[in-house]
């Protein structure tokens, strides 16, 4: 394996994607990714020197529109979907614990 | 009842003559359903009582020769957001998410008075090109319940071709509605970037994803793409181009002649098997008989596409998926004692491993020190293969080529590697990096299962496509051919 990527940068990824993986996983995917990053590498083999890169191919350029408020007045849909609600407003664990304090 | 060899036109004379009631249409398609679905699988979700109630209220109207799809059943792809109606977008993250709007093609689908029967099954959140990536089921071949029906709409694509529902709705960020299209022999269109709004469909690669229809011929699928086409204050990339009646010029005198028609070199390169390679030959051989002329042409920056795309596309991704936090929807894991357990556990728990794989790759591709070697790099490919395409189409009316380089697989046969999963779309995501219009149409036939054909237009140009998929349909007879199974065959 070309090892294009390390267990421990599939970790730290893994980290900044807010995602974790058990061991057996991060087995899986480490070289999966590894493979897929060979691919990617083949990009190399095109010179795009003075090349504009391309974000968007739509049609449409800078439209603006009015800052408007919009009340939907769907407050009582929206809630049901979250996992968790009280008194009109979503419910969540702490933010701040003391596990996060000593970090 | 039997409408399955009706096309669009012939089922609206009959609503129309009141031959058949619009409740009637609705009951027999949601029976229909039931009765094949053990076998296909491809819906998540029935709009039963709903669909019925929205019928009667048609038949109530009436139906008049202005309103061609009034009373039509459609199936909509799980991640286009239906108010009130679950839409999980195949994932566990969205299991029991009910939209709170309606998406902008659901709400023009109800303005044509068509009929949502329910929501197709699909690879999480769209990613994947078999639908074996679904958190809940894997959908089949409509020809043969041990292939896959493609991917990633392989649920709107085999509803369309077993007879459930006349016309499906599927997204397409890199073949997404072409290839399963392809695999089960109906007609699907990629339109041009911007030529529908994506308001309402859950965002994958907002700089390549496109909404359209799947049919079982081609005029059928210019009707229904007029009818959700058009700019939308909703979408920004929307563009405001008119929207002509695609299948007014679809009659006896379409003609292709004097057509000037591109075959790439390397859409007949090794990898695409003999049998696909043998039905595009043959349908260029019919383009020349009526009248067109085919040159070879070359992509010569093709082969990257897929490397460009899986880093685009996954950036895209990991930056659209980042709202699935645990918080305000959507599955939130249970027993967890602060918000970065919110975060990561309900992600790490919510989402399947295709779609993990996929924010991981764009997350690494964005991530310092990466940035300008991948993604930045690919964004610069992306400018090179739209030129290949803009050369080409400077004095070609479209190119032709395969959907896909094979007919449908075995289900489980390429689900454990990725790689090979993700060179199948080799043929399909170029067009998506350029935002050019894609159909995919029945072309022939490999042991039985179908074979696709795609033809690629210069943006905003989908009149050309269908008028070229409409002259090859009237002089072939694939698309004629339905599969055994078909619930009303």
């Amino acid at each position: 394996m070309a090892n294009r990527i390390t267990r421990e940068q599939v970790q730290h990824v893994a980290g900044l994607a807010k995602l974790e993986f058990t061991d057996a996983q991060l087995d899986a995917f480490t070289p999966q990714l590894d493979d897929i990053i060979g691919l990617f590498e083949t990009l190399s083999e095109v010179d795009t020197t003075g090349v504009e890169a391309t974000s968007s191919v739509s049609d449409q350029l800078n439209v603006m529109r009015e800052d408007v408020a919009d009340n939907w007045g769907q407050s009582e849909a929206l809630l049901k979907n979250a996992p968790d609600a009280a008194r009109g407003f979503i419910k969540v664990p702490a933010i701040i614990d003391e596990s996060e304090d000593n970090e | 009842m039997n409408y399955f060899n009706q096309d669009l036109a012939s089922l609206h004379a009959d609503l129309v003559a009141k031959k058949v009631s619009a409740k009637e249409l609705t009951q027999a398609t949601l029976d229909n359903i039931k009765d094949t679905d053990t076998k296909i699988d491809a819906f998540l979700n029935l709009n039963e009582d709903a669909a019925l109630a929205q019928a009667a209220k048609i038949d109530e109207a009436g139906i008049s020769e202005d309103q061609p799809l009034a009373g039509i059943p459609v199936a909509l792809k799980d991640n286009i957001v239906t108010k009130g109606l679950t839409t999980t977008a195949a994932s566990k993250m969205l299991e029991d998410f009910k939209p709170v709007y309606d998406a902008t093609v659901t709400e023009k689908l109800a303005a044509a008075q068509m009929i949502t029967v329910g929501k197709t099954n699909l690879d999480e959140f769209a990613m994947g090109g078999s639908t074996e990536n679904s958190a809940f089921k894997p959908t089949k071949n409509a020809w043969d319940q041990t292939k896959v029906p493609g991917g990633s709409s392989g649920g709107s694509a085999a509803a369309v071709a077993s007879g459930q529902v006349p016309v499906a709705l599927g997204s397409d960020t890199g073949g997404s509605i072409r290839q399963p299209a392809s695999f089960n022999g109906i007609v699907g269109i990629k339109p041009t970037y911007g030529r529908v709004s994506r308001w309402g469909l859950i965002a994958f690669g907002s700089s390549l994803d496109q909404i359209g229809p799947l049919t079982h011929g081609v005029k059928d699928n210019a009707t229904v793409l007029s009818a959700i086409a058009g700019h939308d204050d909703h979408d920004l990339t929307s563009s405001t181009q008119a929207v002509p009646d695609f299948a007014a010029d679809l009659n006896d005198a379409t003609s292709v002649k004097g057509l000037r028609i591109g075959l790439p070199k390397e859409y007949l390169a090794d990898g695409v098997s003999d049998d696909v390679k043998a039905a595009i030959l043959a349908a260029a051989d019919t383009y020349r008989k009526l009248g067109a002329t085919v040159d070879e042409v070359s992509l010569p920056h093709n082969k990257y596409g897929v490397a460009a795309y899986y880093i685009i596309a996954s950036s895209e991704a990991s930056s659209n998926l980042q709202r699935f936090d645990g918080i305000r929807y959507g599955y939130r894991a249970k027993d967890v004692q602060n918000l970065e357990d919110v975060y990561v556990k309900s992600r790490s728990e919510g989402f399947g491993d295709e779609v993990k794989r996929r924010i991981m790759l764009g997350t690494f591709s964005l991530s310092a020190g990466f940035y300008d070697a991948y993604f930045l790099k690919a964004a610069k490919v992306r400018t090179v293969i739209m030129n290949d395409f803009k050369a080409i189409l400077k004095d070609h009316d479209f190119i032709m080529g395969p959907v896909a380089p094979t007919p449908a697989f075995g289900l489980g046969d390429e689900i454990k590697d990725p790689i090979t999963m993700y060179m199948n779309d080799v043929l399909t995501i170029p067009v998506n990096l350029a935002g050019l219009p894609g159909l995919s149409l029945p072309a022939g036939f490999s042991n039985g299962l179908p074979v696709g054909m795609q033809l690629i237009g210069r943006p905003f140009d989908e009149s050309t496509l269908y008028r070229a998929g409409y002259a090859f349909e009237q002089s072939t007879d694939f698309h004629t051919q339905l599969p055994t199974l078909g619930g009303q065959n």
